[in-house]
């Protein structure tokens, strides 16, 4: 009894500073997590979630019976894979060259100008690339036009949708991302490129055999981490872009959601949807976390 | 490095020039074209004749975006988000950082806590129940829903706390026996020796804030609470052609709307601008100092 008191006097004020916080938490993270129980109900705003009638599965029932669904899953995982890759591949290749500068302040320039779209909103992007892109105004059909292309409705067109999605959002996002392969880089040994050297390798070998078995444990890290993001297509910018002639190759999950909750209200259903979503994305989250810290000993605190 | 260079890497040295240039072109580009379309005459815009230089300069779409009390409305609410939404959030992370940085030794129930903030990364309960819960705390149209719902941000708390625990012990100590406690010590040691790491965080939780929309067209009912980029969502994105029947579409793209709504993005894109240079300065030591630890 003595030494609680002891400890509660030392530490009183630390729960004083974590209280406003946690009372955030509470309201605005956990009570939506008891609110899932929307899924399993035939929700009726007016009535509230205590006293809307119970349907047991039935939400997840009508989920898997749904034409769509099948549809879904695939759009949303392959958009995302297809981004994860290309935003992997393309920051690496990106920072070894940018490494082989040997002007700082061109380097940093050029890191200015690349990464510029990533502090841009997809609503801003998106009003510029919905411009750009145009099929009857836009400057790119019109550079096209001038090679001989006929218009192409990249926005429009579901032979294009998901590409134009995973190409627009690399160019948003390589910039910033080549900043954390351009720190790896410059944290290997200078030694071993001399070593390199002396026993006869050149430029490309150097590369091949010094710098990018250098960068493989943050590579494996960045892979490992983006594994939780197999079921985040990119809501943001989706939703800024696509319309519905494109449903069948762009509609993810999260505008499914969207579209099915907020609009069409069907609020036990959409939670439905997200409640699965979430499921499976966090035991994604936590197995990726679990392989990081066993691979390259990652700890996030 | 002053050796000749053999031919070959010469060869591979412009090439890499010419490459790279052409990458950071294609970034600045789209927002140049666009720069250009909104300075350009109604006429030639929807002619199609401008590409990254204004054509029959003019001012015209700027006058028309300013004279528009709805986005300079628009404008002024994300002013005020901005505003408090960073105010809150440094707030709370300079708080909640500080015992989480703790050990076990001095703060029993660490690790409880920092599962506590953890697990909102992991798994939340989708978008349904968060509308729901704002919308029954009567949040709705209010200031305070742009606000709070996010103004804990567990990224920024880990980074912060990260900070603090590589921060000299001694200095703590040293308080402790001048008779210092937990609040002072926080106040007058932890945030001084941390303003590199609170400025990366608070130049992210600015552009952050700017840039929403989403929670703006879900929580607001009324176009007149909207934050800019939520109007700017709904008179350019919702408003596009491709929503639109082919007659509609035609009225649509009439002269002078594409430079209007040029001029739109880029106010909006302005002070981003202004801003993210300056970030670059900040957020390299923070990735590295957030991602790399002893």
């Amino acid at each position: 009894m003595r030494t609680h008191i002891r400890i509660w006097r030392r530490e009183w004020p630390l729960y004083v500073m974590l209280l406003p916080a946690l009372a955030i938490i509470a309201i605005f993270d956990y009570t939506p997590m008891v609110g899932v129980t929307i899924a399993f109900e035939k929700y009726i705003p007016t009535k509230g979630i205590l006293h809307s009638p119970f349907v047991g599965m039935k939400n997840f029932q009508f989920l898997f019976a749904h034409p769509d669904i099948g549809r879904l899953i695939y759009n949303t995982v392959s958009i995302a894979v297809m981004k994860i890759l290309a935003g992997l591949l393309i920051p690496v290749a990106i920072a070894i060259l940018l490494n082989e500068l040997r002007r700082e302040w061109v380097k940093r320039t050029f890191q200015t100008l690349v990464y510029l779209p990533h502090f841009m909103s997809w609503v801003l992007l998106g009003g510029i690339l919905i411009d750009v892109l145009s099929p009857t105004t836009g400057v790119v059909n019109q550079l096209l036009a001038a090679v001989g292309v006929k218009p192409i409705f990249f926005l429009g067109d579901n032979r294009w949708f998901p590409y134009v999605m995973v190409a627009t959002d690399t160019w948003k996002e390589f910039g910033f991302a080549t900043i954390v392969y351009l720190a790896a880089l410059t944290g290997i040994s200078p030694h071993l490129y001399e070593a390199a050297e002396i026993d006869g390798a050149n430029r490309w070998k150097q590369t091949r055999h010094v710098t990018l078995p250098g960068m493989m444990p943050i590579i494996i890290l960045m892979l490992t981490l983006k594994l939780g993001q197999i079921l985040n297509a990119g809501f943001d910018q989706i939703f800024n872009l696509y319309s519905p002639i494109v449903y069948e190759s762009g509609d993810i999950i999260d505008t499914f959601v969207y579209r099915m909750g907020i609009e069409q209200a069907q609020y036990g259903f959409a939670t439905a949807v997200g409640l699965l979503k979430s499921a499976v994305g966090s035991v994604l989250i936590a197995v990726s976390y679990v392989m990081a810290y066993r691979f390259a000993n990652y700890r996030i605190f | 490095m002053n050796y000749r260079m053999s031919v070959p890497r010469r060869v591979f040295t412009a090439g890499n020039y010419v490459f790279l240039l052409s990458l950071s072109l294609l970034c600045l580009m789209p927002i140049v074209h666009v720069l250009a379309i909104s300075f350009s005459s109604g006429a030639a815009a929807s002619a199609g004749q401008v590409f990254l230089w204004p054509v029959d300069f003019t001012g015209a779409a700027y006058q028309n975006v300013f004279g528009k009390p709805e986005y300079l409305q628009a404008f002024w609410v994300s002013v005020q988000r901005v505003v408090l939404g960073t105010a809150f959030s440094m707030f709370l992370a300079i708080v909640t950082a500080y015992p989480l940085s703790k050990e076990t030794a001095s703060f029993r129930y660490r690790t409880f806590f920092v599962w506590l903030f953890v697990f909102t990364m992991l798994f939340s309960g989708g978008l349904i129940p968060w509308f729901m819960t704002i919308k029954t705390l009567g949040l709705i149209d209010t200031i305070w829903a742009l606000v709070l719902p996010g103004s804990v941000s567990v990224f920024n708390i880990i980074l912060l706390l990260n900070f603090y625990r590589n921060l000299p012990r001694e200095l703590e100590e040293s308080a402790r026996m001048d008779g210092a406690g937990h609040f002072v010590t926080l106040w007058r040691i932890y945030v001084p020796l941390s303003l590199p790491a609170l400025a990366t965080i608070g130049l992210f939780t600015i552009v952050g804030h700017w840039n929403s929309w989403f929670d703006g067209l879900l929580l607001m009912n009324r176009p007149e609470h909207y934050p800019l980029q939520t109007f700017l969502q709904t008179v350019i994105i919702e408003m596009d052609e491709r929503f639109l029947t082919a007659r509609d579409a035609e009225l649509m793209l009439k002269m002078s709307d594409r430079t209007s709504r040029a001029a739109q993005i880029f106010v909006a894109a302005f002070p981003i601008l202004i801003v993210y240079p300056f970030l670059q300065r900040f957020f390299i030591k923070g990735i590295v100092m957030g991602s790399v630890k002893e």
